[in-house]
């Protein structure tokens, strides 16, 4: 019996170490090709791992330094970052009003925000790119192609998720505390800063952080509302695809550092991820 | 207590103007197009009206948008079934104890977090002709060729392989998030009654695990329904039209074709496939939770 056991530990030990291979190796190679010139690139491909001896820079100066990457780089920070404080922001206000105002209406509108992350963005991308380059305008305004444009956007796919995650929180710090601070005279804003946001601190910094990552993340209606000006990294990913030619190193060079936060993020938020993305249905 | 609703109402009403703004006006807006013959490209870029139906009309016999639907729907269906099945088994072995349990599963957690864009490219990069390793190796060590640019059946599989890579952990961490939240007491009268392992398996794990199963199959069909940007990026919907899905589908008929009214029409029917399928499954969630109740 006891061999058994052992058995069946070795064998899951081997099967998940297998399946980290799997996850890891097309990881280790984009790495791979990063560090390397095109020549060394050229004929059979070469899996040792030749970092350690020597890196091909270039292939990050290339986009990061002499070209227009840094811009991208900056849009996309810029943009996650404000959409990131917009979306915890308002989801906070919004939570607190869902929670603890008995708002007629209020189940509809909690559901109807939810329907906003269901949809699939490839329906909304005509109506959206006709209203923000011709509807609205404000006189030589438009919201196409900048960054606010993209920072309002992103909060209709945030702005679900962050409201139901903090839902539970919210809901979970007792009425009589916050009834207890009205009858001493406390405003809103006070209620705010001395109850709510402290107690409900980790739910918000884990709002945050994945609303920032979704927000880094998305491709689809940045590549089709930006032209120039407000491109973020994700859209400047898939241009490697249209032109002939592809220089292999800085696209993954590019695909590297676009995929850097998300690494620095899994750390802080792997314990959070499951409840972040099944919207708290199950607690992760 | 008015002035208590106002104060709510106002709580709200940044986050309602946004929703309204950027969800249901585009909304309107594109069943409204939908209604008209628009090509800003043609000889007269006005929109014109010719009947309520005509594009909806001229959808239900174009045959290339209603197969990227039901590839679409394939392509939902297969990954599904590989992930559950896959994430299933995964999320059972790490109930128990095995040596680098916490690193397996932090590395695991890895590709949810990397952008589907990166994942595209990530791929792009190891399975590409003359580049990528994956070719070299199933030729030198199975003598099979694989060269997705020409081959249909390849770039759909292909497909399907790195949406499992991206999308099995989610699988994974949730259902191990259900399992880990049962209660014990069944299994423990099941042990007592001297059931084995698969009948606890089939008759007590599977029946409790049914909530959590239906949340993860809603928002993996949802997600694989509105597959664009891996695709995009390592296929472009080729070759031919073998991974043109819905959404590919609809975004070369509105941008390199400029149909406008025609991408409308199909922009509102995939909005209402969605939803239907969405309906469906929300009921069965409300109907289960009902029962318990």
């Amino acid at each position: 019996m006891k061999t058994k056991k052992t058995f069946a530990k070795i064998g899951t030990t081997f099967l998940w170490g297998l399946l980290t291979i799997i996850t890891l190796f097309p990881i280790y190679w984009m790495i791979l090709v990063s560090t390397r010139t095109p020549v060394e690139l050229f004929g059979k491909p070469d899996l040792s791992p030749t970092f350690f001896e020597k890196v091909h820079w270039k292939n990050f100066t290339k986009p990061f330094i002499d070209g227009i990457y840094s811009d991208y780089l900056f849009n996309s920070i810029i943009v996650a970052t404000s959409n990131a404080a917009l979306v915890t922001v308002l989801a906070l206000m919004a939570t607190y009003a869902l929670s603890r105002f008995k708002l007629p209406g209020s189940e509809s509108i909690f559901f109807w925000t939810m329907t906003n992350r269901m949809a699939p963005p490839a329906a909304f991308l005509l109506p959206l790119f006709l209203l923000f380059s011709t509807v609205f305008k404000f006189g030589d305004f438009t919201l196409f192609d900048t960054k606010i444009g993209l920072i309002l956007l992103y909060c209709v796919f945030n702005l679900p998720f962050a409201i139901w995650l903090l839902k539970g929180i919210i809901d979970g710090i007792p009425r009589e505390l916050d009834e207890a601070m009205i009858v001493d005279g406390a405003n809103l804003f006070t209620i705010f800063r001395k109850l709510i946001i402290p107690l409900a601190a980790p739910g918000i910094a884990v709002t945050s952080l994945l609303s920032f990552l979704f927000a880094w993340n998305e491709y689809l209606l940045a590549s089709t509302l930006t032209s120039v000006y407000a491109r973020t990294i994700p859209t400047g990913l898939s241009e490697f695809v249209t032109t002939t030619g592809t220089n292999w190193g800085t696209m993954a060079a590019v695909a590297l550092v676009s995929m850097l936060p998300a690494l620095l993020f899994l750390f802080a938020v792997q314990k959070h991820i499951v409840a972040g993305l099944t919207f708290g249905a199950v607690k992760g | 207590m008015l002035s208590k609703n106002k104060t709510g109402w106002l709580l709200l009403s940044p986050t309602i103007l946004i929703l309204v703004l950027a969800g249901l006006v585009p909304f309107f807006y594109v069943l409204y197009v939908g209604f008209f013959q628009w090509n800003p490209l043609a000889v007269d870029p006005s929109l014109q009206f010719d009947g309520f139906a005509s594009n909806y009309r001229r959808l239900i016999f174009d045959e290339i948008f209603l197969e990227s639907i039901w590839r679409s729907i394939k392509f939902s269906v297969v990954t599904l079934s590989i992930e559950l099945t896959l994430g299933f088994l995964l999320a059972l072995s790490l109930l128990s104890s095995f040596p680098l349990k916490s690193f397996f599963r932090s590395v695991h957690t890895l590709p949810l977090v990397i952008a589907p864009i990166v994942v595209g490219s990530i791929f792009k990069l190891f399975t590409v002709q003359g580049l990528g390793p994956l070719p070299h190796i199933l030729k030198d060590y199975f003598g099979y060729t694989l060269n997705y640019g020409l081959n249909a059946e390849q770039a759909f599989w292909m497909i399907v392989i790195m949406d499992v890579w991206h999308w099995t952990p989610f699988v994974t961490l949730t259902l191990l998030a259900g399992l880990s939240a049962l209660p014990q007491d069944p299994y423990e009268s099941a042990k007592i009654d001297g059931a084995n392992n698969f009948q606890i398996f089939t008759y007590i794990t599977i029946p409790m695990m049914v909530p959590v199963l239906i949340v993860v199959i809603f928002i993996r069909l949802m997600d694989s329904l509105k597959i664009v940007d891996e695709v995009w990026m390592l296929t472009g919907g080729g070759p031919g039209y073998a991974t043109r899905f819905t959404g590919i589908h609809i975004w070369k008929e509105v941008f390199e074709k400029r149909y406008y009214g025609l991408g409308s029409a199909m922009s509102i029917l995939y909005l209402y496939i969605t939803i239907v399928i969405c309906w469906v499954l929300y009921s069965v969630m409300v109907a289960r939770g009902k029962n318990e109740d």
